[in-house]
């Protein structure tokens, strides 16, 4: 399995050299797939490599240096907005980890700006956004009054000449979800970065990366995500602070469950996993060499249950049929 | 995946799966002139065709292009077009994923050591232009991307089937003897009738032989014949656009496209026939080598 | 907020990348990765702005001495509209002068 090829490479990368070429294919198709390439091509800088495999990691890693760049400028941009009304733009996700400096910052590769804002100041927020350049990306009116009542974002904004989105939250979890992140407790403890850009602190950073993986999603890029975690933990000093951090948040369980998936992953690989660990690390480990899904059906139990986390069950039902109903599939 | 084949193809190399045999047989016959990478060879590109929906391999076969690069709004394509679902396949994994030289929607010819780039949308002609051209004494370097070299400012060539259209299919049967550097001829797609012309051996043989440029044509075809110089501005901002991966690859993109823009001259040349626009490339060409 | 109480200012030298075209300028601003194609005045206005805000009369007064212009009031509107149009493209930016009382 070239998931597993890659979690192990990433593991101990003093491997590359004895790799034989055709393996190499299913590496990178994985590796693409999960969004890892050039995470993998800076974790394997120094190390011997065919040629063919150091152009496509010279490649790849050009890539993220340029995510970067333009992440950074996006954050400015926002906080070019938002900076005047006195509202704190404080980064979420990759653009946090570039921002910031973080060993989760290398070779990642960045889609939207994910930014955190107070609750009371989100109106504000969506309104200057608007004046500045972003506009509404185009969604039906049934997602938009769920968005807005539910989820704990905006919905998505884009701008109108940099086509690059915004993803404004004022919580890490959506509303209807079982743990309760406090937000303000998050908002409370935020880093200054200098030129009106915050980041959550170190513990927090931990905390919202395992949120957003294990009580969000459905797994789909969670590899990618598990591979955060590992960094950003080892970031920390003190583990007890996090678990504590942690428990205010609610996220106990799933900061565990994250823990031991990483040490199997990307670590001795000796912590006991549980039954239910079995599960989720199937569901991470499901790209083959090709590139592709090859546990589809699990896949799906995944898109369930990420719903199932959000809403509450009859909300489930109502949601999904009426999704249905308007030709949206999961993939 | 069941049936796959590896293509390397000017400076990439393309790893192709499918579901089904038959795209990989019509690429592995027409290709065959091709040097074939080794056993184990690493792969720029993946190339997936898969089943477009459960139980569609069999019934109705309805293929998807998948790969390293996908596009998530493609329409599905009947498994008689395989081959141009793979010939796409590779065409969208160069277009999104190339960094090593800056892409150009434009057919490229080579003679005397220089090369000839004709930019233009689909329609203009540029790639029946310069599957007649290769005919005709000049070497083909490709017919879909001309490839810009950040370094020495060179066009490489990139020489896949050539990819022809309705009237071009017949207008090079007659022009090329051999019916065998032909593939089937695919109706009915959404752009018409197609078939592929395999490239000249001459011009699979110097696949990695680069060219400097030496001229800029925007052809049009079913026009009266008319050249007429375009200057720096407009052709920057037309290049720019006509370039999938210029934004991709940033500030080696910017001073590549502006040495280009300010050493080749640039001519939109309007024409009906081929032997119209023959005749104009021939005074054009023999201008610049003054 | 009028354009007139606003201050001006760049970014580092090297965040842009300049080179001539016949008759435009092309500008490459690394921050952003974008590519402007513009034309006069806008590569004079920046070439008179630096790190230190100052005020678009300030400008005025440069871009006059430097190229001979005419140094009248009309010409500060269309100047005000440049900077604030290079502001939101982020070739420039600008700082809002200090709360008064």
């Amino acid at each position: 399995m070239s998931a597993a090829a890659l979690a192990a490479l990433l593991r101990t990368p003093e491997q590359a050299p004895h790799l034989p070429g055709e393996a190499w294919n299913g590496i990178v198709a994985a590796a693409r797939a999960e969004r890892l390439l050039a995470t993998l091509a800076s974790h394997l800088q120094g190390v011997a490599l065919p040629e063919a495999v150091g152009a496509i990691f010279a490649d790849a890693r050009r890539d993220a240096d340029r995510d970067r760049q333009l992440a950074l400028w996006e954050a400015d941009r926002a906080a070019c907005a938002l900076a005047p009304l006195g509202i704190p733009v404080l980064l979420l996700k990759g653009a946090a980890y570039v921002a910031a400096g973080l060993g989760a910052g290398a070779g990642r590769m960045i889609g939207d700006l994910d930014i955190l804002v107070p609750r009371d100041r989100l109106e504000e927020a969506e309104q200057a956004l608007l004046a500045a350049g972003w506009e509404w990306v185009k969604s039906d009116p049934y997602d938009d009054v769920y968005y807005r009542r539910w989820m704990h974002e905006l919905p998505p904004l884009i701008h109108r000449e940099r086509d690059r989105m915004i993803d404004v939250h004022h919580t890490i979890l959506p509303l209807t979800a079982r743990p309760r992140p406090d937000a303000s407790a998050l908002l409370a403890e935020r880093i200054d970065l200098g030129g009106g850009l915050w980041v959550l602190s170190p513990e927090d950073r931990v905390c919202h990366a395992v949120a957003h993986v294990l009580a969000d999603g459905d797994l789909a890029g969670g590899l990618r995500n598990l591979w955060d975690i590992k960094c950003l933990i080892s970031d920390i000093e003190d583990m007890d602070k996090l678990y504590r951090r942690a428990a205010l948040h609610g996220l106990t369980a799933e900061l565990s469950r994250a823990q031991r998936l990483c040490d199997h992953l990307f670590g001795t690989g000796e912590g006991a996993l549980r039954l239910a660990d079995r599960f989720f690390l199937a569901r991470l480990l499901s790209t083959d060499g090709w590139g592709r899904d090859s546990r589809p059906l699990l896949g799906l139990g995944f898109y369930i249950r990420s719903h199932l986390l959000r809403m509450p069950p009859l909300m489930l039902a109502r949601h999904l049929w009426t999704k249905w109903r308007r030709g949206h599939r999961p993939s | 995946m069941k049936h796959q084949l590896t293509l390397a193809i000017g400076p990439a190399i393309f790893r192709i799966g499918s579901a089904w045999r038959a795209p990989i047989d019509a690429l592995r016959r027409l290709y065959a002139s091709y040097p074939r990478p080794e056993e184990g060879a690493i792969a720029d590109f993946t190339v997936r065709l898969e089943p477009a929906g459960r139980g569609r391999r069999w019934w109705r076969p309805s293929v998807r292009i998948a790969g390293d690069h996908m596009l998530p709004e493609a329409a599905p394509m009947a498994l008689r077009h395989g081959l141009l679902a793979a010939e796409m396949g590779m065409n969208l994994q160069m277009a999104l994923g190339w960094r090593r030289h800056l892409l150009i929607h434009a057919s490229s010819v080579e003679k005397d050591g220089r090369a000839l780039v004709m930019a233009g949308e689909s329609g203009s002609g540029k790639s029946t232009l310069a599957a007649l051209l290769g005919q005709r004494g000049w070497r083909l370097m490709g017919d879909e991307f001309a490839l810009l070299d950040f370094v020495t400012g060179a066009i490489h060539p990139f020489p896949r089937l050539i990819s022809l259209k309705n009237q071009a299919i017949g207008v090079m049967r007659a022009e090329v003897g051999d019916g065998g550097r032909f593939g089937p001829l695919m109706a009915g797609t959404p752009k018409g009738d197609i078939a592929h012309l395999v490239p000249s051996p001459d011009a699979v043989a110097k696949m990695k032989e680069a060219a400097p440029p030496a001229l800029l044509l925007f052809p049009r075809f079913g026009l009266p014949a008319e050249m007429r110089p375009i200057g720096e501005g407009e052709t920057f901002m037309h290049l720019t656009q006509a370039s999938t991966n210029y934004v991709a690859c940033g500030e080696r993109a910017f001073h590549a496209l502006h040495d280009f823009v300010t050493r080749v001259p640039t001519v939109a040349m309007d024409f009906s026939s081929g032997e119209e626009a023959e005749a104009m490339i021939a005074d054009l060409w023999r201008e610049q080598a003054r | 907020m009028t354009g007139e109480a606003r201050q001006y200012f760049r970014g580092a030298p090297d965040e842009l990348l300049v080179r001539p075209l016949e008759g435009l300028t092309l500008i490459y601003h690394r921050p952003s990765g974008v590519t402007h194609i513009v034309d006069s005045p806008v590569p004079e206005i920046l070439s008179q702005l630096d790190a230190e805000p100052c005020p678009a009369s300030t400008l005025l007064a440069r871009l006059a001495r430097q190229y001979e212009l005419e140094d009248g009031e009309g010409a500060l509107d269309p100047l005000v509209a440049h900077l604030e149009t290079l502001c939101e493209v982020g070739l420039a930016r600008a700082v809002e002068p200090e709360a008064k009382g």
